[in-house]
Order: structure tokens, then C-alpha cells, then sequence
């Protein structure tokens, strides 16, 4: 309830101050259709919630054309970021789960991994890129790179931690009945560390969606990123919010998918 | 085949590092025995080793010297012969009661299908008198309830001894006494030779046949061993009327709270191999056992 006052407080401050302040100088016609009603009527720069709305609604009408490079549907660049995310997240969690659990269940190898890890893990994901775009030679495979490498550190780190504090007595109990080391790991250890793989899991997602934005303005060609930084070359700040808006609205959806694959493994104790 | 040796703890020796260099010994040349079907329980303070004399049985920790036998062979790690009754239940909370109990039983015989699992959780369940609960999770459970699933879990699996490490210190009064009622009546039932580890006396008495009073560490020694003089089908409701009952209890009281810290001190000729056995009441002859009509 307070959040839709709010959400109309804003809006209505956003409409009074980007309104026009009516004519500021006599000029013929002609030259004014020429300046815009930025110059002519003290509108601002900046477009009102109206316009955002109505380019909105164009967006969400035709999501998937296609006019060429530079205009493609709103629906379509979100589809080229969300896949890109998924790929590299996906294979950030079938390196990153196994290796996590190696590392936890051995205190020999967490020692040796440790450094590399700690050396890596600082290491903005940008800084790889173009690392990656000379040994790849592709931008969207080092796009994709770019979002493996770092979604892979939070799901590291939080596997092998909550491997390795999987309380003694459980494993005790696994011990005591001979079960085997592959179906401890996957009987005891797993469930019992699964809340805080997701919730590595969760951050990785969320770090994945921040970089892809920033990994596709660089890369450029297809991509919400690249949208959002073609659109500023176009100067549609229109667009420009529309994309940012909609960059929010995707991260969220992307947590709250998390939250709830968290909350079916975690148990009362 | 030695029937009254069942279980043969044969000096055992447990050593830590001490942090400025040599080694703290907790206990050294321990030795005891447990006969077939009997119920032993070693009685100390905390951190006399006793603990650690359980996970030595249990496998879960190795002796630094000595050997342990059980049914005439040398234990090696853990194994499902030894089933352990955890003194925080640790059951797996992301599991049913049925899943918990299945989860042993299943790891026992691999090969059987699912309807011959249940059918043999159902009748430790039911033993343990939790019919009627078996998909609740642990957390919808009380404490008590939590450890009868772990008695049923230890039980489901038919081990050859079972050990319980101060299974129902964590419990109140009322759910205790109870519970141990439950486990004397499931234990005399099944003829199951079970080893327990507790500081309580009462507990002690209304259990075991076979008291181990343990001193003191580091450097603990096995002092005495009771012999429980109550008779086998002793009550709980009255117990404390039995004419041996006070002699017995204030020979393990006087001993845990006096003698444990002196023993070592004060018998240097104490042979580990040949502990004095006392029968307190028994052999006291301080203790005139009442008239049958005073009862």
C-alpha cells in the first residue's frame, strides 16, 4: 500500500518537473518544429512518465522485430542477455558445485586451492575481457566467458563452505552405517549443504545479470547492454529508461526464481 | 567362543599432543569386558575419557594403543555390527521419522526393495511407540521423541551391540524416565547387549548390570567395576525401596564425588587387568538386608 503511494508520489514529481514551462521565445513556426519542443517550450531533456509509458506499451506490443542491427524489439535483446547469462552461469555451476564439494571434503586440497582462489576471486570479470576476446576471438563466446567467470566464485566459496560445515554428527551417522564416500556426498552432505550452495547460487545470479549489462556495451552487436548504450548514441533517453527499467524488472524475476529453488531445500531444524 | 568377554576393551590408550610439546594422556591401559546381552554403563565426570572410550567402540575414533574386540574379532573403523545412539539424536532433519530409520536400514541391506524396507522401519517404529508418526519431520518433533527415533534407527538394524553416548542428558526429568523405561523393557525383550556412557547415578542404577566407575583425567583409570546387586526386574517405582539401593547409590556417589579425584593417588598398586569387582550392599555387611514383610 505504501509502496504504491510512493511509486505515485514519484511518478507525479517525475511529470512536474520534466512538463514544458510553456513558450520561452517567438520564433516563426518553421524554426521551432526544427528546435523541438525542448528549445521552444522549456520542455526538458528529459521525457516525462508519459512518453516512457507510451514507448512502453509500443515495446511490449512488438517485442520481437527485427529492422536490421541497430532496431531490434526489446523482447529480442533481452533474449540474446538472458541466454548469454545461462550459459555461462550454467557452466559456472558444473564447474563450480563439484570442485566446491572437492574442496570442501578435503582440508589438503582447500589448502592448495586456497590461494588461487583468493588471488582470482578480486579480479573484476570485466578485466578479462579482452583476455578473452584474443584467445576466443568471439564476442558473444567472451561475453559468455565473462558471466562464467564471475558467477563462479560466490558458488565456489559457498559450496565448499557449506561442504565443509555440514555438522560431524550427521557424517558420524553416515559412518557408523558404512555408507560409502559418493553416497554420503550425495545422501548427507548434499542436503544438508544444499541451502548454502543456493544461496551462492543466488548471488552468482545476481552478479551474472549486473556484469552482462556492462559485458554487452563492450562487446556490442546484440543484447540488453549493447540496447541500452545504442539507444544513448540515438539519444532516446526514452528508450534509454525503458531498457533500465527493464533490467531491474529481469533481475528480480531472475532472484526471486532462486529464493524459491532455496527455499524447497531448506529444512526446520 | 568366550560368552562373558562379548565385548573386550584390551588396553587402550588415548594421546593427545599437548600444546608446548609431549603429550597429554587421557587414559592409558584401559582395559574392560562386557558379557553377552549384559548392559554396561561407564560412569565419570566429564572429561575423563569416557566419550572417547565410546567412539573408540564405535570406530568413529582410533585408540593410540590396544585393541578392542567385539564377538572375538578386532574392530576396524565403524560398522553396522555397532549401531550409536547420539546424545544430540542427530537425526537428518531433512528426512521423515520413516526416512531417518529407512536410511539405515536400507544401508544395511542394499538390496532390498522399497515395501520390505518400510515393513522393517514400521516395526521398529512401532516398537519405539511412535506409530502414527512416521511422516513428521524431526522438527516437528519433541526431544523425546527425537531420541526414540534414534533408538529405533540404532535398533533397525540389528547390531550386535548397541552404545549410547548420554542419550537422554539433553532430555527433562519426566521424558527421561520414560524413555529409560522404554529402553530396559526393549533392551531385557531382545536380549541387546548394550554399552552406555552417562554422569547420572539414578540412570546408572536403573539400567546397567555392569557399573564402570571411571576416575578423573588425564590419566583416567577404569576404578571399580559395579555390580548392579538390584534384582533384574527391578521398577522404577520402587527402586528406591529396595534395601541394596541405598547402599549402591552412595557407594557410586561417595566415589564420583570423593574418590575419583583421590584414587590414583591413593592406590598405586591398582592393576588395570584385575579391577576389584564390589557387589555395594552385597558384601557390606553394614547393610542388613530389611525383612521381606518391611517392603
Amino acid at each position: 500500500m505504501v509502496s504504491i503511494l510512493l511509486f505515485c508520489g514519484f511518478i507525479a514529481a517525475w511529470h512536474l518537473a520534466t512538463r514544458g514551462s510553456g513558450e520561452v521565445a517567438k520564433m516563426s513556426p518553421e524554426y521551432a518544429a526544427l528546435m523541438g519542443a525542448t528549445a521552444t517550450q522549456g520542455k526538458s531533456a528529459m521525457p516525462g512518465p508519459f512518453d516512457v509509458g507510451a514507448k512502453l506499451w509500443e515495446h511490449i506490443q512488438r517485442p520481437f522485430y527485427d529492422n536490421g542491427p541497430n532496431d531490434k524489439g526489446l523482447g529480442i535483446q533481452l533474449g540474446y542477455s538472458i541466454a548469454r547469462v545461462m550459459i555461462g552461469y550454467l557452466l559456472a555451476v558444473a564447474v563450480a558445485i563439484p570442485l566446491g564439494f572437492l574442496i570442501g571434503m578435503s582440508p589438503l586440497m582447500n589448502k592448495a586451492l586456497d590461494p588461487f582462489i583468493q588471488v582470482l576471486k578480486p579480479i573484476s570479470p570485466l578485466a578479462w575481457m579482452p583476455l578473452a576476446l584474443y584467445t576466443i576471438k568471439d564476442s558473444s563466446l567472451s561475453a559468455i566467458f565473462v558471466i562464467f567467470i564471475c558467477s563462479v566464485w560466490p558458488m565456489l566459496l559457498n559450496t565448499s563452505f557449506g561442504v565443509a560445515s555440514v555438522r560431524k554428527e550427521w557424517i558420524n551417522v553416515a559412518r557408523t552405517l558404512e555408507v560409502g564416500t559418493v553416497r554420503r556426498a550425495f545422501t548427507v552432505i548434499l542436503p544438508a549443504a544444499a541451502p548454502t550452495i543456493l544461496t551462492g547460487m543466488r548471488i552468482s545470479i545476481g552478479i551474472a545479470w549486473l556484469v552482462i549489462v556492462a559485458a554487452e556495451m563492450l562487446v556490442g552487436g546484440t543484447g540488453i547492454g549493447y540496447f541500452v548504450w545504442n539507444e544513448w548514441n540515438n539519444l532516446s533517453i526514452t528508450n534509454v529508461i525503458i531498457a533500465i527499467l527493464t533490467i531491474g524488472i529481469v533481475g528480480m524475476l531472475l532472484d526471486q526464481v532462486l529464493a524459491r529453488f532455496t527455499r524447497m531445500v531448506t529444512f526446520p531444524e | 567362543m568366550t560368552n562373558d568377554k562379548f565385548i573386550s576393551v584390551e588396553a587402550i590408550a588415548k594421546r593427545y599432543p599437548a600444546a608446548g610439546g609431549g603429550q597429554t594422556t587421557i587414559f592409558e591401559n584401559l582395559w574392560l569386558s562386557l558379557p553377552r546381552g549384559e548392559f554396561g554403563c561407564v560412569i565419570g565426570h566429564s572429561g575423563c575419557g569416557k566419550t572417547t572410550v565410546l567412539n573408540i567402540l564405535a570406530g568413529l575414533d582410533q585408540p593410540t594403543e590396544g585393541a578392542v574386540i567385539v564377538d572375538g574379532q578386532a574392530i576396524e573403523g565403524t560398522s553396522l555390527d555397532r549401531a550409536v545412539i547420539f546424545q544430540s539424536h542427530a537425526l537428518l532433519p531433512w528426512r521423515t521419522v520413516m526416512g531417518n530409520v529407512a536410511y539405515a536400514v536400507s544401508s544395511k541391506w542394499r538390496g532390498w526393495d522399497k515395501a520390505k524396507v518400510r515393513a522393517h522401519v514400521q516395526r521398529f517404529i512401532d516398537l519405539v511407540g511412535l506409530t502414527g508418526s512416521e511422516n513428521k519431520r524431526p522438527s516437528e518433533l519433541s526431544g523425546g521423541m527425537k531420541q526414540r527415533v534414534g533408538i529405533a534407527r540404532a535398533l533397525s538394524i540389528t547390531p550386535k551391540i548397541m552404545l549410547m553416548d548420554e542419550p537422554f542428558s539433553a532430555l527433562d526429568a519426566l521424558t527421561r524416565g520414560s524413555l529409560q523405561d522404554e529402553v530396559r523393557r526393549i533392551c531385557l525383550e531382545t536380549g541387546q547387549t548394550t554399552f552406555m556412557i552417562t554422569h547420572d547415578v539414578d540412570e546408572a542404577m536403573y539400567l546397567a548390570d555392569k557399573i564402570y566407575l571411571m576416575t578423573n583425567g588425564p590419566g583416567a583409570v577404569i576404578a571399580e567395576i559395579v555390580e548392579n546387586p538390584l534384582p533384574k526386574d527391578r521398577a522404577r517405582i520402587d527402586l528406591h525401596r529396595h534395601p541394596y539401593y541405598y547402599g549402591l547409590r552412595n557407594h557410586i556417589v561417595d566415589f564420583l564425588v570423593t574418590r575419583s579425584k583421590t584414587f590414583t593417588s591413593s592406590n598405586p598398586n591398582h592393576d588395570p587387568l584385575h579391577v576389584p569387582i564390589v557387589r555395594p550392599g552385597i558384601d557390606d555387611a553394614s547393610v542388613v538386608p530389611l525383612q521381606a514383610n518391611a517392603r
